[in-house]
């Protein structure tokens, strides 16, 4: 098994959120950044300074780091959202704050 | 349980529902008082007994495997605390992140930001407090450590234990601390290749206590037990060695690591680089004190200050578990036991007998002298690493501020202290407030760190404080 898949999976069924637009995998309860790891995505905003790749740092809701726009609203904590079916996540630059009427 | 009940039975807030919140609320809700125990988490477990994505760890379970003792303690808790739900004793309010505590006559208003979104904020009133808050991690900065794919190793084990990813193929852990053992473990256990523990702490502190871990009834963390199999196995252990810089475009590709001397300075021409694709790094725990700060709690060091009976020096506020200083889910079920008699007690009119705690205060001053202990054996970072970190080496990662802003803000700008150095530079106003920086400013600047005090405990949307919502008092 590819080491970065899920390491055991459950009984629950697996479902996908949008990343960006293209569909990932997600399981029942992961978080955000859980979800987007396992994909093999591990960073998903870009700083507002350096314009700096970020993702999860402290993944217990401490650092801010892996701030997301979740179905249009920004800077959602990736580490603390849970992954719900259908989600639209998009990456997020800066203050996260031209995103919200994007479509 | 006999009751004196009046005609309103006495409220009791919880804040935090890991070990010490959930200890305390099952104590206080068989003794007569209603619990709200309110917790940002969807599920209750806090830290140490999380909860993973398609349900508990354990035989059989999807999770990474937690060993018999701890599942059977998770279990009762668990039990117990069904029971209370069952019976309305015990009010559990999940996705409530807590951002003020507010006293009032004769009680406590706490407000808390709703669901993940955290748009909207809702209130409600309870006779007494207990903070349960626990702790999170100290990161030293180094050249590298934005990068994505280094995590704290707390994070680390968040996501393999919660998420049920694994963050890398190839991992290196390092840091300084007891926490770090357990992570390699998990890692290792969860299919990851550990190629190297790297522990800035001397051999005498380190190997002396992994065999500790593997013998003491304290059970200190889930991977004591991994422990000896692991240092046993492919992990490169190598003990006063730091991880120095961070490689990679885009994400972590490698770190370079290096040996301290005695003082902590580098050792000329040690440096080895390592590949990986996941660096878990963390210099042990801070105690979350923020909302005992806002209610004016004293400090005691780095942790909320508490008497044998676990109250803060604020009427109707006790505090348990790391919040109070790092010790461990042990040590945080026998202070929230306590906390939460104690509560009981007065909350129902009666003077709390010490004697009906007396196992748990045993096995408190036991866990505290254990600690005590492993801080002694680790000790504190090396005393010159801040010399490792280049002047364009990011200190403060909300802010972007570098340790060159640090040093000149000192230097030139004459600085000679936190807040200064905050002011001139912005290191520490960003998103987090501070939490993950402070350590590594403060060492840069060569300030003393002191305690912050961060109002709100949480960031608010300028709405919510414009109009704070009512309180509901539970009936
Ligand atoms: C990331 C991390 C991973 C850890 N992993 C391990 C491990 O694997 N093994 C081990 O032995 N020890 C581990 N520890 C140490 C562990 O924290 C303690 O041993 C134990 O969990 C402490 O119990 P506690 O009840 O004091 O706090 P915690 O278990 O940390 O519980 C505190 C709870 O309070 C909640 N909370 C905090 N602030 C607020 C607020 N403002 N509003 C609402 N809720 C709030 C948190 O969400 C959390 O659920 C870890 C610590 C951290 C920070
Ligand atoms: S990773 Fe730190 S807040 Fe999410």
């Amino acid at each position: 098994m590819d080491p970065l898949t899920p390491a055991r999976t459950g009984p629950d069924a697996p479902f996908t959120v949008l990343f960006d637009g293209r569909e990932i995998r997600a399981l029942p309860g992961q978080s955000i950044a859980a979800a987007l790891w396992s994909s093999g995505v591990t960073a998903w905003r870009t700083t507002r300074g350096g314009g700096r790749p970020r993702g999860v740092f402290c993944g217990i809701g401490v650092c801010f780091d892996c701030l997301v726009t979740v179905d249009g609203r920004p800077n959602q904590r990736a580490c603390l959202v849970p992954a719900v079916r259908g989600a639209d996540v998009r990456t997020q630059r800066g203050t996260g704050h031209d995103d919200r009427h994007e479509d | 349980m006999t009751d004196t009940r009046t005609e309103r039975t006495a409220v009791l807030a919880v804040v935090g529902a890991g070990p010490a919140g959930l200890a305390a609320a099952l104590a206080a809700a068989s003794r007569g008082v209603r619990v709200l125990l309110l917790d940002s988490a969807p599920a209750a477990g806090g830290q140490f007994y999380r909860q993973s994505a398609t349900g508990p760890g354990g035989p059989g379970g999807p999770g990474p495997r937690v060993p018999a003792h701890q599942r059977r303690t998770w279990d009762r808790l668990r039990t117990a605390l069904d029971a209370h739900l069952a019976a309305g004793r015990v009010v559990h309010l999940s996705e409530r992140h807590v951002w003020c505590l507010e006293r009032e006559s004769g009680g406590f208003v706490v407000h808390a930001l709703l669901g993940p979104e955290q748009e909207e904020s809702s209130a409600v009133r309870a006779d007494a407090m207990l903070l349960a808050t626990g702790g999170y991690e100290k990161v030293l900065p180094f050249p590298g450590w934005t990068l994505p794919g280094v995590v704290t190793a707390g994070g680390a084990q968040a996501l393999t234990k919660g998420g049920l990813v694994l963050p890398g193929r190839t991992a290196v852990v390092a840091g300084s601390g007891p926490l770090l053992l357990p992570v390699a473990a998990g890692l290792a256990a969860a299919g990851a290749r550990v190629a190297a523990l790297v522990e800035s702490a001397g051999p005498a502190g380190f190997a002396r206590r992994a065999g500790t871990w593997a013998t003491t009834p304290v059970k200190l963390a889930e991977g004591a037990a991994y422990a000896g199999r692991l240092l046993r196995g492919r992990t490169t252990v190598m003990t006063r060695h730091m991880v120095v810089a961070a490689h990679g475009g885009e994400r972590l590709e490698a770190v370079t690591v290096a040996a301290s001397d005695a003082g902590g300075g580098p050792v000329p021409g040690s440096e080895r680089r390592l590949v990986c694709d996941v660096l878990a790094v963390g210099h042990g725990l801070l105690p979350h004190t923020d909302l005992a700060a806002g209610l004016g709690c004293r400090l005691d060091g780095t942790g909320v200050e508490v008497d044998d009976e676990q109250r803060t020096d604020v009427p109707g506020v006790w505090a348990a578990g790391e919040t109070t200083g790092v010790g461990g889910a042990a040590l945080s079920l026998a202070e929230g036991h306590i906390a939460g008699r104690s509560a009981a007690a007065r909350l129902t009119g009666r003077i709390p007998d010490p004697r009906g705690w007396a196992a748990a205060a045993r096995s408190r001053a036991r866990l505290r002298r254990f600690f005590a202990a492993l801080e002694a054996a680790y000790g504190d970072p090396p005393a010159r690493w801040p010399e490792r970190v280049a002047d364009d080496t990011v200190v403060c990662r909300c802010e972007e501020v570098t340790a060159g802003a640090v040093r000149e803000a000192v230097g030139t700008l004459g600085a000679g202290d936190l807040r200064t150095v905050k002011l001139l530079t912005r290191a520490g106003m960003g998103w987090c407030q501070g939490r993950m920086c402070e350590p590594g400013v403060a060492g840069v600047a060569g300030c003393a760190l002191t305690p912050a005090r961060r109002m709100p405990a949480r960031p608010v949307p300028l709405g919510v404080l414009a109009a704070p919502p009512d309180p509901t008092t539970p009936r």
